[in-house]
C-alpha cells in the first residue's frame, strides 16, 4: 500500500520574495522609513551588497531620492507605512511632472482590526489620496498575493514610467497589539 | 573679512564655469534662475517645485554615480524645508556630493519674507552636527575658490557651503519647464543611448 503523504502547508516567506523580486528588477537604492511590517525586508536589503538601503528622516525624501537615482541611471524603491503617504503628497508632483518611475511598497495600518484610532484617518485616506495623484494602486491581503503584486508593480513602474503603490494589507501583516491593550 | 555680501550670479558663474561632467541639481526659485543665467546645461536638473527635495535628488544621483561629482545649488528657504535630509545625506557619506546654499536670508519668490537664517539659524552648523565632512560659511570669492576645488574633486565629501549673498535685483533667466525633457536630457547626457533602453 502506498504511503500517503499529507501535504504540509509551508508558510510563504513574502518579505524574502519581495527582496528577491527587487533584485530581479535590478533595484539599487532602497529608501525607507521603518515599519514593523517591513522589518525583515529592510534587514534583507541592508545585508545585500548589491543594494544601498537608505534610512530617511521623512518619507517624501524617498520620492526625491528615487527620482535622483533614475536621473543617475539606477532604480530605487520606497518602503513605508501608510501614515507616510500623507507626508509624500506634494513630492509626488515631482514624479508626476517628470514621469519618473516610482515604486512604493506600503504596509497598511488603520484598516483591519486597528486598535490605535490615530492610525485610522491616514490609513483610510491612503488609497483615495494616491489615486487623486494618478498613482496605480495594487493590493496584497494574503501571502500568496505579495510577490505577484510587487512584480506587477515593478513592471508598471520601471517599464511603464508610472507611479505605483503596492499596499500590503493589515490583514496580511496582522494588526499590532500591545500587551497592555490585550490584557 | 568681507565688507559686502557676494553677488549670487557671480557665485553661480564661478561655480559653473568649465564645469566638465559636473552634475547639478538647482533648487526651485532664484537658484534655478541663477544656474540658468550661468548657462543652461543638460546635466543641470532645475526644479520648478519639489521644495525641500533638492538634496535628496542629489543624493540619489550621487549614490548612482559614485565616480562623478554632484553639486546641489539651492536657497536657504528650500534647504530649511528639507533640513532632515542633511541627516539622511550625512549617514550615507557620499564623498562625491556637495551642497551650496545661496543664503540671502529671505524667501525671494514670495515677497522677501525673512527665513530662519535671518534670525540666526546656522545651516552650516546643522550640517556639521549631522556629520558632514565639512560645512562652512563662505563670504569671499577666495573662500569660494577653495570650495569649488573640493566640489569638483568629489572625493572628500559630503560638503556644505552656506554662501551669504545679497538681495540685488537680477534678470530672470528661466530654464525649460517640461519635466520629461529635463529628465531625458540629463539621462542622455549622462548615460548616452542607454538612457532609453
Amino acid at each position: 500500500m502506498q504511503t500517503q503523504h499529507q501535504a504540509v502547508p509551508v508558510a510563504i516567506d513574502w518579505p524574502a520574495q519581495i527582496h528577491r523580486t527587487l533584485r530581479d528588477f535590478d533595484v539599487k537604492q532602497v529608501a525607507y522609513v521603518p515599519d514593523a511590517g517591513h522589518r525583515k525586508l529592510i534587514e534583507l536589503c541592508h545585508a545585500d551588497t548589491t543594494m544601498r538601503a537608505v534610512s530617511l528622516s521623512t518619507e517624501e525624501e524617498g520620492i526625491a531620492l528615487t527620482s535622483g537615482a533614475w536621473l543617475g541611471g539606477a532604480r530605487g524603491v520606497l518602503l513605508m507605512q501608510s501614515s507616510g503617504v500623507g507626508n509624500c503628497i506634494n513630492m509626488l508632483s515631482l514624479a508626476r511632472a517628470c514621469n519618473f518611475p516610482l515604486l512604493m511598497i506600503i504596509t497598511m495600518r488603520g484598516e483591519w482590526g486597528e486598535f490605535n484610532p490615530w492610525q485610522v484617518p491616514m490609513g483610510q485616506a491612503v488609497e483615495p489620496s494616491l489615486k487623486l495623484f494618478e498613482t496605480i494602486v495594487l493590493r496584497a491581503d494574503s501571502p500568496e498575493e505579495v510577490q505577484p503584486s510587487v512584480e506587477a508593480g515593478a513592471k508598471l513602474a520601471f517599464n511603464g514610467y508610472n507611479l505605483v503603490a503596492v499596499l500590503l494589507g493589515q490583514r496580511l501583516i496582522g494588526s499590532k497589539a500591545f500587551k497592555s491593550v490585550d490584557d | 573679512m568681507a565688507t559686502k555680501l557676494l553677488e549670487r550670479r557671480s557665485v553661480t558663474s564661478e561655480l559653473l564655469r568649465d564645469r566638465g561632467d559636473l552634475m547639478v541639481v538647482a533648487g526651485l526659485g532664484a537658484p534655478a534662475w541663477d544656474c540658468t543665467a550661468a548657462g543652461d546645461h543638460p546635466l543641470t536638473f532645475p526644479l520648478w517645485g519639489a521644495m525641500g527635495g533638492a538634496c535628496m535628488i542629489g543624493l540619489g544621483i550621487a549614490l548612482a554615480q559614485l565616480a562623478k561629482s554632484v553639486l546641489i545649488i539651492t536657497g536657504d528657504g528650500e534647504m530649511l524645508m528639507g533640513l532632515g535630509s542633511l541627516g539622511t545625506v550625512a549617514v550615507q557619506r557620499p564623498a562625491n556630493l556637495s551642497i551650496v546654499v545661496l543664503d540671502n536670508e529671505h524667501y525671494g519668490e514670495t515677497g522677501m519674507q525673512k527665513t530662519h537664517t535671518a534670525h540666526g539659524v546656522d545651516i552650516a552648523k546643522v550640517a556639521l552636527a549631522c556629520g558632514f565632512k565639512s560645512a562652512s560659511v563662505v563670504t569671499t570669492m577666495a573662500e569660494l575658490a577653495v570650495a569649488r576645488k573640493a566640489i569638483y574633486e568629489g572625493k572628500s565629501g559630503p560638503h556644505l557651503y552656506v554662501v551669504k549673498v545679497g538681495n540685488e535685483k537680477v534678470s530672470i533667466a528661466l530654464p525649460p519647464r517640461d519635466g520629461p525633457h529635463l529628465k531625458n536630457r540629463f539621462r542622455q547626457a549622462l548615460l548616452g543611448e542607454k538612457a532609453f533602453v
